[in-house]
């Protein structure tokens, strides 16, 4: 077999893995791989303009395909700019490749120049790290990083290889089994588990499901449908989990947590059951843990056992692929119903239905634009949201209703996701149309990819909530902190100018009037297209828990804030 | 309660910062921790101890599991089992009480490992009580220095902590055993 580099050994895994899109950024270490790139045309190199941006648009093609995204960045300043992105990809359980040069073996430990102790700093924000020491051990080192992450609970692996690890020659060999002992993604459903499980669902008279991120990246929508129909349980939906049942579907009853629904906060506060599927009962969907619903029955599923009693007690632990059970779940119950449980929260949802919709006023809002788009693209259309007022926005009012639709940063929160995952998602879907909503502070912390959109062609469409305020920020200041605005009002650069600067097309909307058509224009528009909204600048997301309050005290006004 | 954790852990570069770490991050307090080889190649075995109620133990040995380097938790605390540690303490001693220093040692059954003018050094194998006893009853004299490995611990019985056979995958089909890319080939498949 005749050697080759250990870079070919790298571009030529890739190919083995199925990674077709790289999302990269070239340096010192890594150039022995770049010069290599030519001869492997199968792989597509996206130069984006930070590496952060690397990071996050391989996110926004997993999130949005489902399969394993790939960032690359050179040693030091490039791989410690991905860290934002990891601990992103780690908090939300995306499968990322995350592949970084480091100095030559025998500089390693010496400080020298763009060296950083990489793998040191991503241990605890990657599912599994490695820093490859051999460029025979290069092609394994792949196999296994794709199958950790892509497999069990799905997460980032970080990827680390000295500079001359590249140039070093091996043979090609794909290894054709894998095998790491202790690690086990497919676990066997417990039986045991899954009798007391149905029990518990024959027993209920008031159960909910808790529907997850877990619901969209098993594939399980189809069964938690035929799961919740079946045994007659209203379906709630966390951040991440929007998408797994249709907003129309009768059992489905919205969001919950933090900024969800009044009805559906006080459903979880008042179910006897609670079914928690591929969730991991954060805090920002379950308000304060003890007073959550301490006499109800918990049944929580999830391939990650650590996630079993860690917040809240688990009275049934089910271990394993959320879709795998839902299917031999369904097949052990006769069908159920809890007329009297659906028209309590129905009764709910009418009286309190006024929190959670768009304003009626003339001012130009978020909401209202946010409806209109999702009106106008439907949901075969992808949404990509940045945090903070806007997102709460899309997730209640946006309809997402097909898994993948929704693509935001849920567990880490980070601004400046929106613009580079817009483009991953793109690249992932070039067949649909990709909207990110932005704000303007978001915004400013990644737009430099707008450049990439345009050497790769890529048509997202960004709509900026411009309203010159960090927007959940300044909410937070205005209701807990006395109306004490600090560092909340910031000065904007003319978007609609730099959107025409990078030759982009570029608009702005001050007028209601004006949003449909300017939208449908977007649409039409071949090539990226911003979008400058000048939306109201003081507006509240209602309804909202407080922070380290009980669901069950949901407000829906300033004024039951400052009765509090 | 306390709880004695034992793990068999691939022996590769950076699996006790790992775990060092994942203990840090999460709050968990370790009393002690030892590392050793075991009697398979490749493989080493850490044994911990860890304060907190069995809540504590449960997320201790569950989040273990995930670091991939991680082969096998025990709780060896749910069973019974020989726990043991070594300590070695420098007593300052001289002619006049050197002997009752020695009575000590034979009493805990302990062994002087060096003897000197001013000073006895004391090997003690033996239950992690039974060394804080010693202890006490040294308190009488001025202890130069003391070191102790941390607890290790055994199951008793012919049973063992074993590694689990993990049957090996395809590589070309994991992407469609995990669920999530049911239909459609791989993006692009070299050959």
């Amino acid at each position: 077999m005749k050697k080759i580099t250990g870079a070919d050994i790298v571009l030529e895994s890739l190919k083995k893995i199925g990674i077709d899109t790289v999302f990269g950024y070239p340096g010192g270490v890594v150039l022995p791989l770049y010069d290599r790139w030519p001869s492997h045309p199968e792989v597509r190199h996206i130069l984006v303009r930070h590496e952060q941006g690397a990071g996050h648009a391989a996110e926004g093609y997993a999130k949005a395909s489902g399969r394993l995204g790939c960032a690359l960045a050179t040693s030091g300043p490039g791989a410690t700019n991905l860290v934002t992105a990891i601990t992103d990809a780690m908090m939300d359980s995306i499968p990322v490749l995350f592949i970084t040069g480091n100095v030559a073996r025998n500089l390693l430990g010496r400080d020298g120049f763009q060296e950083a102790d990489i793998t040191g700093i991503t241990m605890p924000i990657t599912k599994h790290n490695y820093l490859v020491m051999r460029a025979e051990d290069i092609a394994p080192t792949f196999a296994e990083a794709a199958y950790i992450a892509t497999t069990g609970r799905p997460g980032p692996v970080h990827i680390d290889i000295p500079k001359d690890v590249f140039i070093e020659e091996a043979d090609f060999e794909w290894p054709e089994q894998i095998s790491i002992r202790g690690y086990e993604p497919f676990p066997s459903v417990n039986e045991d588990e899954i009798k007391n499980a149905v029990q518990l669902i024959r027993r209920a008279e008031r159960p909910i499901i808790f529907a997850g991120h877990g619901i969209i990246q098993a594939d399980a929508s189809k069964e938690l449908m035929e799961f919740a129909e079946k045994s007659g349980t209203p379906v709630l939906n966390t951040l991440l989990g929007l998408g797994s049942i249709p907003q129309d579907h009768v059992l489905s009853y919205g969001m919950m947590g933090m900024h969800g629904s009044y009805w559906a906060n006080h459903a979880a506060s008042n179910a006897d059951l609670i079914i928690g599927l591929g969730m991991r009962m954060d805090d920002r969907a379950l308000g304060r843990f003890a007073d959550l619903n301490p006499t109800a029955n918990v049944i929580h599923v999830d391939i990650d056992p650590a996630e079993h009693n860690k917040n809240i007690i688990t009275t049934t632990p089910i271990v394993g692929n959320v879709r795998e059970v839902l299917k031999i779940l369904i097949t052990q119950f006769e069908p159920l119903s809890h007329i009297d449980w659906i028209h309590w929260i129905d009764e709910l949802r009418r009286d309190h239905k006024d929190s959670f919709k768009v304003p009626e006023v003339d001012e130009l809002t978020p909401q209202y634009i946010e409806s209109r788009i999702a009106e106008k693209i439907g949901n075969e259309g992808v949404v990509v949201t940045g945090v903070g007022q806007h997102q709460m926005w899309a997730a209640q009012l946006m309809n997402i209703s097909r898994p993948r639709q929704l693509i935001t940063s849920g567990g880490l929160g980070t601004m400046g996701f929106e613009v580079p995952a817009a483009l991953g998602a793109q690249v992932a879907e070039p067949n649909r149309t990709v909207w990110t909503i932005c704000g303007d502070g978001g915004f400013q912390m990644t737009n430099q990819e707008i450049a990439t959109m345009i050497d790769e062609n890529l048509p997202v469409k960004m709509a900026i909530m411009n309203n010159g305020f960090l927007g959940m920020v300044r909410q937070w200041q205005e209701l807990f902190y006395g109306n004490n605005y600090v560092s909340v009002n910031m000065s904007q650069p003319d978007f609609v100018k730099l959107g025409e600067a990078y030759g982009i097309k570029s608009l702005r909307v001050s007028h209601k009037s004006e949003v449909d058509d300017v939208i449908i224009e977007a649409n039409n528009h071949p090539g990226p297209v911003l979008i400058d909204f000048q939306v109201e600048t003081e507006g509240n997301v209602w309804p909202m828990v407080p922070a380290g309050a009980a669901l069950s005290e949901t407000v829906e006004t300033s004024d039951q804030v400052k009765a509090l | 309660m306390k709880h004695t954790l034992a793990a068999l852990v691939e022996n590769h570069p950076g699996v006790l910062n790992r775990v060092a770490s994942l203990f840090r991050r999460r709050g968990f307090n370790i009393e002690s921790l030892a590392v050793g080889t075991t009697e398979q190649e490749g493989i080493s075995r850490m044994t911990f101890v860890v304060e907190g109620d069995d809540n504590v133990g449960e997320q201790v040995e569950k989040q273990l599991y995930k670091l991939i380097d991680i082969i096998k938790v025990s709780d060896l605390s749910r069973e019974e089992s020989i726990v043991r540690e070594i300590a070695l303490i420098k007593v300052r001693s001289e002619k006049n009480n050197r002997r009752d220093i020695l009575d000590l040692v034979e009493i805990f059954r302990a062994q002087a490992v060096d003897i000197t003018e001013y000073s006895v050094v004391i090997q003690l194998v033996a239950h992690p009580e039974t060394v804080d006893s010693l202890l006490e009853n040294l308190a009488a004299y001025p202890i130069i220095e003391m070191v102790r490995t941390g607890r290790i611990a055994m199951l008793r019985g012919p049973q063992a902590i074993s590694v689990p056979t993990t049957e090996p995958v395809e590589v070309a089909r994991f992407h469609q055993a995990s669920g999530r890319r049911p239909e459609g080939e791989l993006p692009y498949v070299s050959e």
